[in-house]
This record gives C-alpha cells, sequence and structure tokens, in this order.
C-alpha cells in the first residue's frame, strides 16, 4: 500500500486478536462462521440439550477414569460401606464403590455422569422427534436424518456399555439378557457370545472389553457423528417455521456471532447447572443396593435403563413357548421376534425419508418446515411408532406397574400386548383425523376470518356475526404449505405397469388422498369478493372477551 | 422262614415314628412356649369370636380358612400383629391394613393357637437385636440376595409375583415380624426353616434390612429405590421438562 492507512487497535483484545489474526486469518473463519444465520425456536435447541449432555458426559468420565478398574479378578472389600465390608466381589465393583463413598467428589461425579447419559438420549430422542414431525429431514437432509440415526444408536450402545461396567448385581442381569439374546441366534450365536465374553459367560473378560467400547470407541464414533451432522447442519443451513419472508431459498433469524455464541454459551452452562442439581439431589443407580455380582440372583425390579427398555419390554411381551426345532437346532421365537421386530422397527426408522420421498416422488428443496397437520399421514405414522415404542418401553416396566397400582402382573402383561398390536392403529387414525380436522379450521380461518362472536344488525335489518379476518403474516402461515396428491401408477417405457409402480401408487393414495388443498389465491379473493366491503359499522367501546389479551 | 403278622405293623410303626421322629428334630420345630391356662383361654375366646367362622371352631379349618393346627404362635403374631388378619376381602392376597387387637390380646390368640399343636414359636430377642459383635451384616446382605432380592427387590422395596400376589415392600416392618415371616411363610412366601438359614442368618438378614431402612441415603432422594425405571420417568418428566422450559423461555425472547 503506498499510504499508510493501517490502524494499530489500542485495546488489550483488539490487540489480542490482531495478533491471532496475522498469524492464522482467524478474520477469514470467523466472518464465514460469525454471519451464519440461525432461526430462532424452543424446539430448535433440543439438540443443543442432547449435545451438551454430551460434554458434560466427556467431562465427568474423565473424571471417574482416573479412580475405575476394569477387572473381574476378584478382591475383599475394604471400603467404608459397611453391608459389603469383607465381601467378594471383583475389582471392577470395588473400585465403583470406592468411587461412590471414599473418593471426595466421587460420588457426585457418577451421579451426574449418570443422569447426563439418561438426559443425552432422551434429548436426542426428543429432537429426532421435532425433525420427523416437522419434515426437517426431507431433501436435502436425508443423509443428516441417517447420521442423527446412529448417533443415536451410538448413544444407546454408549450408554449400555456404561451401565455394565460397575459390574454389580442390576448390571450384571443386564448381560445376562445380551447373552441370552446372543445365543438365540441360530447357529451362529453361541459362537457369538463366547467370543465377546471370552468363553462361558460371565467369564473374567467383559468388564475390560465394555470399557475399551465405553471411553474409546463409542465416545470417538459419537464425536465423529456428531461433527459431520454439524457440518451437515451448516452445509444445508437451518431449517425454518413458516412465516412471512421465510421460504424454500432463504434462512432468516439471527447471526452466530453475537447473538448465539452468547445464547448458546449460556444454554450449556444452564444445562449442566441442572445436571449438577439433579445429581446433586437425586440417587442414581446406587450400585451399593444391588451388591457385587453373581451369576444366580435375580432382584425383582431388574431393568434396564430407559433407552433399552423398549428392548427388554419387546422380550417380556413376546409370547413364550414358541421354540421350534429344526435341523436339531433349537429356535427359540420368545427372543427371536422381540430381536426381528425392533430390528425391523429401527430400520424403518433410518429409511423413513427415503420411503417418503420414493412416495410423493418430490425432488424439490425443502427448508421451510411442515406444520404436523399439514402433513396428516406423515404425522399419523409419527404417532403409531411413538405408541409402538412407548407400549414396548412401558412393557418393560409391567412388574412395577403391578405392584405399585395394585394390579394383576398377567393382565399387565396381556393388556400391553393387545395394546402393541392395536394401540398404533388406533393413534394412527386419531392423528390423521385431528390432523385433517385442523387444516379445516385453518382453512376457515383463511378464508373467512374469526368467529368474534359479536353479532351485530345491519342498517337494514340483516344479522350478521363479525368475523375478524387474520392479518397477513397469520394468513401465510394458514396457506403456506406444499399440496401433493394422489400419483397413479404410470406404465414404463416398455409400456408395463411394473409391481414397483403400482406398490408407489397404492402408497401414495394411502398418503394423499384425504387431503385438505391449502387456499388457493382464487378462492381467497372470491371468498373476500362476497361479503367485501367489510360492514361499517361502529365497534363497541369494549372489546368482545374472546379479543382481550390477544397481540 | 415264616413272619409273624404282627412283624410288618412294627417294622411300619418303627419306621414311621424314626422318619417323623428324624424330621421333627431336623427341622428342628421350637416347641410352644409355655403359656398360662388362663392365656390360652382368653386366646379361645378371642378366637371363637373373629376367627373360627373361617378358620373352624377348634381351628381345624373351614370354608375360605386354612387349619392353624401347627402353624405356631409365629403364625399368629404376624397375620394378626401386621393386620393382615382378620382379613378384609378375598383375593390374590391380603394387604396390610390398621392393627385390630392389643398386644395381649394378640398373644393371648397366639397362645391358644400354640396349644393346638407344636408349631413356631415368637423368635427370642437375642436374634431381633440388629447390633453387636457378632452380627454380620455383609453376611446378612449377601442372604438376602441369594434367598429374597428376587421377590422383595435389592432393598425390599416390593415386587410383583404372578396373578395378582406380590412381595410386600419391607420397610417400616419389625424385626420381630420378618423373623417371624420366614419361619411361617406367610400367603406366597416360601418357609425358610432352621436348617435352611439358621436363627443367626435370619438376625444378620434383618440387620442388613435395618441397616438399609434406617441409614441416610448418600446419594440423595432415592425416588422409592425400584431402579431404572423410576430414574427414566425423572429425567423425562422434570429433567427434560424443565430443560425444554428453559429452551421456551430462551426460545421466547426473539418474539
Amino acid at each position: 500500500m503506498s499510504t499508510n492507512t493501517e490502524q494499530k487497535p489500542t485495546t488489550f483484545i483488539g490487540g489480542a486478536a490482531n495478533y491471532l489474526d496475522e498469524r492464522l486469518s482467524l478474520g477469514g473463519v470467523l466472518k464465514n462462521f460469525g454471519r451464519k444465520v440461525f432461526p430462532d425456536h424452543w424446539s430448535f435447541m433440543l439438540g443443543e440439550v442432547a449435545m451438551y449432555s454430551f460434554v458434560v458426559l466427556l467431562i465427568s468420565g474423565t473424571f471417574l477414569t482416573f479412580f475405575y478398574q476394569p477387572s473381574m479378578a476378584s478382591v475383599h472389600y475394604e471400603g467404608s460401606y459397611a453391608p459389603l465390608k469383607g465381601a467378594e466381589m471383583s475389582i471392577a465393583y470395588a473400585s465403583s464403590l470406592d468411587i461412590s463413598f471414599d473418593i471426595r467428589g466421587g460420588l457426585l461425579m457418577r451421579q451426574v455422569h449418570h443422569w447426563a447419559a439418561l438426559l443425552f438420549v432422551a434429548a436426542a430422542g426428543l429432537h429426532m422427534l421435532r425433525v420427523f414431525f416437522t419434515g426437517a429431514f426431507r431433501k436435502p437432509r436425508e443423509l443428516n436424518w441417517l447420521v442423527g440415526f446412529f448417533l443415536f444408536l451410538a448413544a444407546m450402545g454408549g450408554g449400555f456399555t456404561g451401565y455394565s461396567l460397575p459390574d454389580d448385581l442390576l448390571s450384571g442381569n443386564g448381560l445376562r439378557i445380551i447373552d441370552g439374546m446372543l445365543k438365540a441366534i441360530p447357529f451362529i450365536g453361541p459362537s457369538i457370545s463366547s467370543g465377546l465374553f471370552g468363553g462361558e459367560f460371565p467369564g473374567d473378560e467383559i468388564v475390560a472389553r465394555l470399557y475399551s467400547l465405553h471411553i474409546m470407541i463409542i465416545p470417538a464414533l459419537i464425536i465423529v457423528l456428531l461433527a459431520v451432522h454439524l457440518m451437515m447442519v451448516i452445509i444445508h443451513k437451518h431449517t425454518h417455521y413458516s412465516g412471512p419472508g421465510k421460504t424454500d431459498e432463504n434462512v432468516v433469524g439471527f447471526p452466530l456471532m453475537p447473538v448465539y455464541v452468547a445464547k448458546a454459551g449460556g444454554f450449556f452452562f444452564l444445562v449442566f447447572g441442572v445436571l449438577m442439581a439433579i445429581a446433586a439431589t437425586f440417587t442414581i443407580n446406587p450400585i451399593w443396593n444391588y451388591g457385587p455380582y453373581d451369576p444366580s440372583p435375580v432382584s425383582a425390579g431388574t431393568q434396564p435403563d430407559w433407552y433399552i427398555g423398549w428392548l427388554d419390554g419387546a422380550l417380556r411381551l413376546a409370547p413364550s413357548r414358541m421354540d421350534v426345532e429344526l435341523l436339531g437346532v433349537v429356535l427359540p421365537f420368545g427372543v427371536l421376534l422381540p430381536l426381528v421386530i425392533s430390528l425391523a422397527f429401527l430400520a424403518v426408522v433410518a429409511a423413513y425419508p427415503f420411503i417418503e420421498k420414493w412416495v410423493t416422488g418430490d425432488d424439490r428443496e425443502h427448508h421451510v418446515l411442515d406444520r404436523p397437520r399439514n402433513a396428516p399421514t406423515r404425522t399419523g405414522i409419527g404417532a403409531a411408532g411413538v405408541v409402538f415404542y412407548a407400549v414396548l418401553w412401558a412393557g418393560a416396566s409391567t412388574d412395577l406397574i403391578a405392584t405399585n397400582f395394585q394390579m394383576n402382573l398377567n393382565q399387565v402383561l396381556t393388556s400391553m400386548q393387545i395394546l402393541l398390536i392395536i394401540g398404533p392403529v388406533i393413534a394412527f387414525w386419531v392423528t390423521k383425523r385431528a390432523c385433517i380436522a385442523l387444516q379445516r379450521k385453518d382453512r376457515e380461518i383463511a378464508l373467512h376470518g374469526r368467529e368474534t362472536g359479536r353479532v351485530v344488525r345491519l342498517p337494514h335489518g340483516e344479522y350478521i356475526e363479525v368475523h375478524e379476518q387474520v392479518d397477513k403474516y397469520e394468513l401465510w402461515k394458514l396457506v403456506d404449505f406444499k399440496d401433493y396428491q394422489p400419483t397413479l401408477a404410470r406404465p414404463n417405457a416398455q409400456g408395463k405397469i411394473t409391481l414397483g409402480s403400482k406398490i408407489r401408487a397404492a402408497l401414495s393414495s394411502f398418503y394423499f388422498e384425504d387431503r385438505i388443498a391449502p387456499v388457493s389465491k382464487a378462492e381467497y379473493e372470491l371468498a373476500h369478493a362476497d361479503h367485501s366491503p367489510a360492514p361499517s359499522v361502529e365497534k363497541p367501546k369494549r372489546k368482545p372477551r374472546e379479543l382481550v389479551g390477544k397481540k | 422262614m415264616r413272619r409273624r403278622p404282627w412283624a410288618i405293623g412294627f417294622v411300619i410303626f418303627l419306621g414311621l415314628v424314626l422318619s417323623g421322629g428324624g424330621y421333627a428334630a431336623a427341622t428342628n420345630v421350637v416347641q410352644a412356649e409355655v403359656s398360662s391356662a388362663d392365656q390360652v383361654a382368653e386366646g379361645r375366646k378371642l378366637f371363637l369370636a373373629n376367627c373360627a367362622s373361617c378358620h373352624g371352631s377348634n381351628g381345624e379349618g373351614a370354608i375360605g380358612g386354612p387349619s392353624l393346627i401347627g402353624v405356631g404362635a409365629a403364625s399368629v403374631d404376624f397375620q394378626v400383629g401386621t393386620g393382615r388378619m382378620p382379613g378384609q376381602a378375598s383375593g390374590p392376597q391380603l394387604y396390610k391394613k390398621p392393627v385390630q387387637f392389643t398386644e395381649e390380646q394378640i398373644s393371648a390368640m397366639a397362645a391358644y393357637v400354640a396349644s393346638l399343636a407344636p408349631g413356631p414359636a415368637i423368635p427370642d430377642a437375642e436374634y431381633l437385636k440388629t447390633t453387636g459383635d457378632d452380627i454380620d451384616m455383609t453376611h446378612g446382605s449377601e442372604l438376602f440376595r441369594i434367598n429374597c432380592a428376587m421377590c422383595h427387590n435389592a432393598v425390599g422395596a416390593g415386587g410383583a409375583l404372578t396373578q395378582g400376589k406380590f412381595a410386600p415392600a419391607l420397610g417400616g416392618v419389625t424385626e420381630k415380624h420378618i423373623y417371624e415371616a420366614m419361619v411361617t411363610g406367610p400367603q406366597n412366601m416360601p418357609v425358610f426353616n432352621d436348617a435352611n438359614l439358621t436363627p443367626e442368618d435370619k438376625r444378620d438378614i434383618i440387620a442388613y434390612l435395618k441397616y438399609v431402612e434406617e441409614a441416610d441415603s448418600v446419594g440423595g432422594y432415592e425416588l422409592a429405590s425400584i431402579g431404572p425405571v423410576a430414574e427414566g420417568l425423572f429425567v423425562w418428566i422434570f429433567g427434560l421438562g424443565f430443560i425444554i422450559a428453559i429452551t421456551v423461555w430462551l426460545g421466547a425472547k426473539a418474539n
């Protein structure tokens, strides 16, 4: 430069920033990322909650690794918990007890780690439901749905391997079930089991192996998937809810710098704080109550953590006595059936965006989210899935439902078996009809406005009810959605109607046969040409009750 | 050689005496305590007024009630002392309810039932203490996990059995009643006689249960000690519920 116009920063922070920028060109990066726009809505923060819980898991987990010893060698407990003094147990269990009783802050760390794990999977699950019900998985985000799905599986795996590490009676019972499920797989099951456990269950290897998975492989997997997940969010940009000025070509919201950096940073500490408060006041997994693992006893009320509950429920709800002997091998369908059904359920969850895209044939990019009511069939399917999962989940606590509500265990079980089959069907139809009814209401409001309950008499004697027209901003929300119509099975180039296209046509009519079209411009104008101009009567001084408090 | 006709009868008699006597010795049935005739008479009066309609006027059992011959004083003390008897309604299992008799009345009925035939007696105080050098709580907790936890849960929070039956929660049950339940096996519970669990074993189990009940919770509120189900419900309803309230608050600022 010929003229010296360069300004030197005068403040300390300015100086430091300039020092870094001159050496690392951080300015460009910040400019790029700092201006990234994110829309603001509470439901967009659920994934964030999962991520912050994961950060808490990493911090507390690191502390725990300093003191935990993943060995199944036997010792006599000499710590401070009186009812186990002198008891024979594994080093893993003894070190977990030491963390709980003899290491300062250890119990708090154990509890915050466990509560954070429960919250991590719960927030991730709720985030998945939000993405599903708003159609955020549509093009271009199908692959990110898959990444998220695998993140959820990895979270479940991380949780289960962690649950098994203390080597107490509860977690040992859980591992025994895994062992049983593995052994139920025909032909190869027993080999898989003995490979995993290093011989016959329980062996003396499993804790160390689960430890490697829990502190190394699974966290690494989660970090990598999380990075990909977030990178895709940046590539795709965030979705936004329908509203004036919000289209599939833009994103409306606030920039990362400084709004979201401050907001998200503060939110992390709120999540951390809530978790710490819970961990400091509520016991979780009191391993000292369960005692050291021993293959013979099983305690009543033995359940896995909540995210594995639906699998446990599937096992409990499956009818027993369904063993079939084939070629000298017993196929225990009481175990295989739940295994197959759970895997099929997961497969449908993973494949859903691709299925829906195939049915609609919609190749457009979608950045404006659907209101759940505007996709009645999808919302119905989602509700059916939620009910199916919830019944399996509740199935894991049949014994507790029976004792705590003084009911008959067998009847609880039978009711759940029936509910598992008819519940999703009922949920589908009720939800779909509710969505269509809400769409009808929206249409009515868009065309004729809200009923105010105010009846006026016109000068020529006619009585009318005054309808309050919604403003343009509100109107946009009511009419801005895509209308799909059922497609017909069409012949291909060879003039044949393939089975695939028949299935697709059938699914398409299943999806879109019952539909409410958005209000078109012509309809809107017609509706307003009919009884406009609006009645020019003097407004009453006092607002009608329905309107008070709005806006 | 020709046997005399009574020889077979004698051999059968001998066999019965030996096996019966041997069984009685082996199972170590505690003889009924010596009670005064007055107490027995008083107990019989109470029995006739309150129990005989189901258990028969001589405790021989009737429609709706089993025979009480040989159940011993411990059984009466447990059933009446915890309010389970007189039964409120028939069903898969009787529930606890407020006790309807005074200590003296219960002792009188126990003495009467014990006078019908020998059976388990009300335990001595030495097996009901929960502190002392000879008590091995580690042993008690291990025995509890092996013998009791599958129905009563690892810390005695209770659990479900089939067809409406259940293993009740053990919190708040007196030492004496726990001991009596073990020796008499009330309702759906198996009997743990002295050959199975010695009186010292029973004492250790009771000491463990009392420790669990009375010790301060180290980790904070215990959520009823029913394990991961309560924890899962808690995290969804209160944990995530509270966090969602925060997200709504953060999201609302923009509007």
